[in-house]
């Protein structure tokens, strides 16, 4: 049993594996991404965490889905306030009717992205309850709260700006309101509400400014402020539900636990003879 | 050097043991100048310049070969040590170790012309193009004028809710309307002037259109009329209104365009307007508080032109120091 030779399948399977092998070896050599990813997915979180915890990871695929209709949303849409010549309607307006009943599954694209960005902002609102009630947001996490709230205002403004998109009585009516009632704010609110309109009146300008904010100014913000929140979560760990019996923090502390781990739920306590203020022997470097 | 007290360069050097760096030269400076010097002559004279910078080339090219070869010849190699003796105590620090102190090390220098280097080229492009994001909004916004047309179609005393676009060049996104009466002739500096009430329909709480309150159109058996101006086709609706509505958030206003009832801050905005060859022509918008009486008589409490939801008067009107220029 011990010396017999492979079989014919066992060899193919063999370089098979070989071959899906060396590929994710070359890359984890060269960029440390291989493990950077399985430490991400694989990382230990508490034994009793809950379904709610679930709330977070779909906003994130909620805003996936804004990010990537947007983007072939884009690739249709034209924001232009001016008028048509040939048909006399907005053009931008025109654009929106042509994805929604003339182009190939653009009424579904521009459905996704319409109603999507009603679920994103309810899954912000419902992750963020349940940080709330589970005491999430507590020491040593207080900054990751912070860091979602502005999340949040950024999905809004989001809604804000690509509510004015279809150029329509709604889209228009709406954004004359919400941009006079920001210009309505103390001392600077009358300058925040030109800065918006591009002006003193809604005029061409103002269109292109909040098509510009929508897709690329406000995205753009939203992807670092979640990567600065995954990493957060990442690196301070899942929190237990409030009834667990475990510590917060993430997995049981051992023995061996480096002392950082420890300071996610207790002081560390620090050497007499101050071995972590070492850092700096011989000056700077 | 005293095995006790291994400084931080030795330290930094024995982690790179076997790397064999060449040291360092000024030489290849040189040497590149005259290749920039021969390429440019390329351009420009070929056989005088470009036989310069190749002399240079060259000569700086052998200086730097022999400068790099010098370890391999065995010559002795004068590196100039690089000096940090650590910061003296404060305590014994007397005038002679103050002496041998460096203000600034080598790499907090280069450290801080890093980060100012950086700043300084982070400033030159953002500062222009946050500039162009923000400025064109707020400077060199023009005047329109609009040009209702003749003032004859204006019977005395009647209400029109005029349509116009602003600025033709901007086109549908620039039509504004506004309510406006004939007043008749006022007598000023003993001469009869028109005198033209000119309400905006831009309700004073959002901004939303407000609707005159009152019978228009085929009710009153009176034509529409629709001319063409400068600025594009214009149309007057006649109108007997008892007043304004908001249909958004139910802001009322009476005739004069004085708030009786809902959100709004203030009166309705007006149109400041001049007579023109016998033809009515708006100019800007001013802000209003109040106004008193009615037709050429009223008394008008106007101000500069605040978007609407912004108080004029009163002390919520200290919340808006500062708006920003309107022509």
């Amino acid at each position: 049993m011990a010396n017999r030779q492979p079989t014919k399948a066992e060899i193919r399977r063999q370089k098979m594996e070989e071959l899906v092998i060396y590929p994710i070896d070359w890359l984890e050599e060269r960029s440390g991404l291989v493990g950077g990813i399985k430490y991400f997915l694989f990382r230990n979180v508490p034994s009793d965490i809950n379904w709610m915890q679930t709330l977070g990871s779909a906003a994130l695929t909620a805003f996936l889905v804004q990010a990537i209709t947007g983007v072939i949303l884009a690739m249709y849409y034209v924001p232009s306030a001016a008028t048509d010549p040939h048909t006399g309607k907005p053009v931008a307006w025109e654009s929106i009717v042509n994805i929604s009943d003339n182009l190939t599954l653009g009424w579904l694209v521009r459905g996704m992205h319409k109603w999507g960005a009603s679920v994103f902002i309810i899954l912000m609102f419902l992750h963020m309850g349940r940080v709330f009630l589970f005491g999430a947001y507590k020491y040593p996490r207080e900054l990751n709260w912070i860091v979602g709230v502005f999340i949040l205002l950024s999905g809004l403004l989001e809604g804000f700006t690509g509510y004015l998109l279809p150029w329509d009585q709604t889209a228009y009516w709406a954004t004359v309101v919400g941009i006079n009632l920001n210009g309505t704010a103390p001392i600077l609110g009358p300058w925040l509400a030109q800065f918006l309109r591009s002006g003193q009146e809604i005029g061409l300008e103002t269109l292109p400014r909040f098509y510009s904010l929508h897709m690329l100014i406000l995205p753009a913000g939203i992807i670092g402020l979640i990567t600065l929140h995954l990493y957060l979560v990442v690196r301070l760990g899942v929190t237990s539900p409030p009834w667990s019996k475990e510590e917060a923090g993430g997995e049981p502390v051992e023995a061996d636990e480096p002392a950082r781990r420890r300071g996610l739920t207790q002081p560390v306590p620090r050497p007499a003879n101050g071995t972590r203020m070492q850092a700096e022997p011989g000056g700077r470097d | 050097m005293e095995p006790e007290q291994p400084s931080p360069d030795t330290e930094h050097e024995s982690l790179h043991e076997e790397a064999h760096l060449p040291s360092p030269s000024l030489w290849p400076i040189g040497f590149a100048i005259g290749i920039v010097v021969a390429l440019v002559g390329l351009i420009i004279d070929p056989l005088f310049i470009t036989t310069i910078g190749a002399a240079i080339a060259i000569v700086f090219g052998v200086l730097w070969a022999r400068d790099a070869t010098r370890e391999l010849r065995r010559q002795p190699v004068d590196v100039e040590p690089e000096r940090r003796e650590a910061a003296a105590p404060a305590a014994e620090g007397g005038a002679a170790g103050a002496g041998l102190q460096e203000p600034v090390t080598r790499s907090v220098f280069l450290e801080g012309a890093t980060l100012g280097l950086g700043g300084v080229i982070g400033a030159l492009i953002t500062l222009p193009v946050a500039g162009f994001m923000i400025l064109p909004g707020f400077i060199r916004q023009k005047q329109h004028k609009v040009d209702l047309g003749p003032i004859e179609k204006f019977p005395v005393g009647s209400w029109f809710v005029a349509t116009f676009i602003v600025n033709p060049a901007e086109g549908e996104v620039s039509r504004r309307a506004a309510f406006v009466r004939n007043n008749g002739p006022v007598a000023e500096n003993g001469k009869q002037v028109p005198s033209f009430t000119i309400i905006s329909n831009r309700c004073t709480h959002v901004g939303c259109p407000t609707q005159a309150n009152g019978p228009t159109g085929a009710i009153l058996g009176k034509p529409t009329i629709k001319e063409h101006t400068a600025n594009g086709p214009v149309q007057f609706d006649p109108v007997v209104p008892a007043g304004y509505g908001c249909p958004c958030h139910g802001s009322q206003f009476d005739i004069e365009g004085n708030r009786t009832a809902g959100p709004a801050v203030r009166a309705l905005d007006r149109y400041d307007f001049e007579i023109d060859h016998g033809r009515l022509v708006l100019l800007s918008t001013y802000s209003v508080s109040h106004v008193v009486g009615t037709g050429a008589q009223a008394q008008i409490y106007k101000y500069k032109h605040y978007d609407p939801g912004q108080h004029v008067d009163g002390p919520e009107q200290w919340f808006y120091p500062l708006a920003p220029p309107h022509h």
